[in-house]
């Protein structure tokens, strides 16, 4: 069962080059990534440079593609605003599992952050806020100690400095190389979220590809408000398991932006375009006050 | 203790004839009341809910329910809950809040069921308000793990004040059989995985996220039904009368500290 359900989370984290439905469109072999963008919801290719103009959006489908944290955050915060918090924090190997160390240090050399979420406080429109940013090009953003940790610190100190909280969430999941301490950091994230919630502080999440697992079972389920990006995935367990159990064909927009939006736990699909002022407007609306231009 | 590998105590809790919550609420509490409902869409019978007394105090019993044969299994869906099992069981632990009446969780499963309706009707978010709520229940809540502590589905019933798990109890982030899968690619290496990844209790006594061991009968639960459940009864009795008598704010101070202390890093 659970196992399926990881399985094919991972498996569709790997299908952003080889959609089934691209792959209809018969020969695309060598196509170069560096220069083209192939939509892995659609299966349209365009020039990566348009895409990246078009802020990583799939001009065909709106497909709000993953973002690194460093394009996040340029896109979200006003420039120059941004302080990060435990920028050096490193995971240890709770259950010795075999080279993970060295996978750690690899994804490091390629993320340029030490872990999958960069948190800080950064001015958003001149609102004043906690954010933090989860990179899916890190281990698929599974959240082991470090995670767990470091959003659990953003939201004491959030608590304790009367601040909203904003999360882009993305992740695989709880990181299964540390065992059950990662099953725990849903728990103890969870906590700091209700201490800050009974604190009378305002949390947005903000959901992004692919927000699913035990991140989505945690704090990515707990906002005052949930924000979604369009098409983007979102679900606790993997599309494969269920399509097994079921013996039928899922509909396309099973577990999209666009799904929890329709059953109620989303509040609005926002736009990459629209998102900091919509952001700085809900911290307006919760009567939070912008620091001096 | 016993000196049984982990893949060992896999197969015990897997054992067709391991105890049930069903058969221990009769052998360790009097009065049993079941409650159904989550008031909002239905009743799921993976999670049984109610009110009984211990030692003549009443406490709220929520459980996750393994079938003890196939007919059983199909009603409680294997021990796999929908969101409405875990919305019963908060709805629950706030009627127990109100009322000042201690928590008794029993978790037993693979973990929360993954299905459509279960997706349609928000199975992370269900899970996640329960690890949220369950935080700052001003209520004692006690869990003991009685067989598989699958993944998220089995935390949702265990954010409270005390852990305990019967000796041949696992409690993990996933199952071997899954670990092997993602992380080797090779599901035949489910014995290598539940040897590797610490789910033992005495494991996660180390790892400070079980509090409490509690024996079973010689060679497994299955073996003396009676001397395990009475087992259960008695930590779960001073338990109990501990927690009755902290005070409420420094109980939620520990609770939240108990989960705020779990990890490993450095900086």
């Amino acid at each position: 069962m659970l196992e399926d359900l990881f399985k094919v989370v991972k498996a569709r984290f790997n299908d952003d080059n080889s959609a089934e439905k691209a792959d209809k469109s018969g020969e695309d072999v060598n196509i170069p990534h560096d220069l083209l963008f192939k939509c892995p919801r659609c299966g349209t290719v365009a020039y990566m440079e348009d895409f990246e103009k078009n802020r990583k959006v799939c001009a065909f489908c709106n497909y709000h593609a993953r973002l690194t944290w460093q394009e996040r955050l340029q896109l979200t915060a006003d420039a120059d605003t941004f302080k990060e918090f435990d920028a050096n924090m490193i995971s240890k190997n709770p259950i010795d599992f075999p080279d993970y160390e060295k996978k750690i240090r690899e994804m490091q050399q390629k993320c340029d952050t030490k872990e999958a979420v960069v948190t800080g406080e950064c001015e958003i429109h001149g609102y004043k806020c906690v954010i933090g940013i989860m990179d899916s090009n890190f281990l698929m953003a599974s959240m082991g100690s470090v995670v767990g940790e470091k959003i659990t610190r953003a939201f004491e100190y959030a608590t304790k400095n009367k601040l909203p909280v904003i999360l882009f969430t993305a992740s695989g999941g709880a990181r299964m190389q540390e065992g059950t301490v990662s099953l725990m950091q849903m728990a103890k994230t969870s906590g700091a979220i209700a201490r800050h919630n009974q604190a009378g502080q305002l949390y947005i999440t903000v959901l992004t590809d692919p927000t699913t697992g035990g991140v989505n079972a945690s704090f990515a389920s707990l906002g005052d408000i949930i924000i979604a990006e369009p098409k983007v995935l979102v679900g606790f367990a993997g599309r494969r398991v269920i399509q097994d159990t079921i013996k039928q064909q899922l509909p396309d927009d099973f577990q999209t932006a666009e799904f929890m939006l329709e059953n109620g736990f989303a509040d609005m699909i926002v736009e990459r375009t629209m998102m900091r002022r919509t952001l700085a407007r809900i911290m307006k609306l919760h009567n939070y006050e912008r620091e001096k231009e | 203790m016993n000196k049984l590998t982990a893949t060992e105590r896999l197969s015990l809790i897997r054992h067709k004839n391991r105890p049930t919550v069903n058969d221990y609420i009769p052998a360790i509490f009097n009065n049993f009341l079941e409650l159904h409902g989550d008031r909002y869409y239905g009743d799921d019978h993976a999670v049984l809910g109610g009110i009984a007394t211990l030692n003549s105090v009443p406490v709220t019993i929520l459980a996750q329910v393994k079938g003890r044969n196939i007919e059983e299994n199909k009603r409680t869906n294997f021990s796999m809950p929908h969101p409405e099992g875990y919305r019963k069981a908060l709805r629950l632990a706030k009627e127990a809040e109100k009322f000042h009446r201690p928590v008794i969780c029993f978790v037993d499963t693979p973990g929360a069921f993954c299905g459509v309706e279960a997706e349609k009707r928000g199975q992370g978010e269900a899970i996640a308000r329960n690890l949220m709520e369950f935080m700052t229940l001003r209520t004692p809540v006690i869990t003991v793990i009685l067989g598989e502590g699958g993944s998220g589905g089995a935390l949702a019933l265990a954010v409270g004040d005390e852990l305990a798990m019967l000796e041949n109890a696992l409690y993990s982030v996933i199952s071997p059989r899954g670990f092997a899968s993602i992380l080797w690619k090779d599901p035949g290496r489910e014995k290598e995985a539940c040897e590797l990844m610490k789910i033992t209790a005495e494991d996660l006594m180390d790892f400070g996220i079980c509090d409490r061991i509690i024996s079973e009968a010689m060679g497994g639960a299955q073996n003396d039904m009676t001397l395990t459940a009475s087992n259960i009864g008695e930590y779960l009795s001073e338990a109990v009368a501990r927690f009755s008598k902290t005070n409420i704010d420094i109980m939620l101070e520990n609770r939240y500290n108990r989960f705020r202390k779990i990890g490993m890093f450095e900086e």
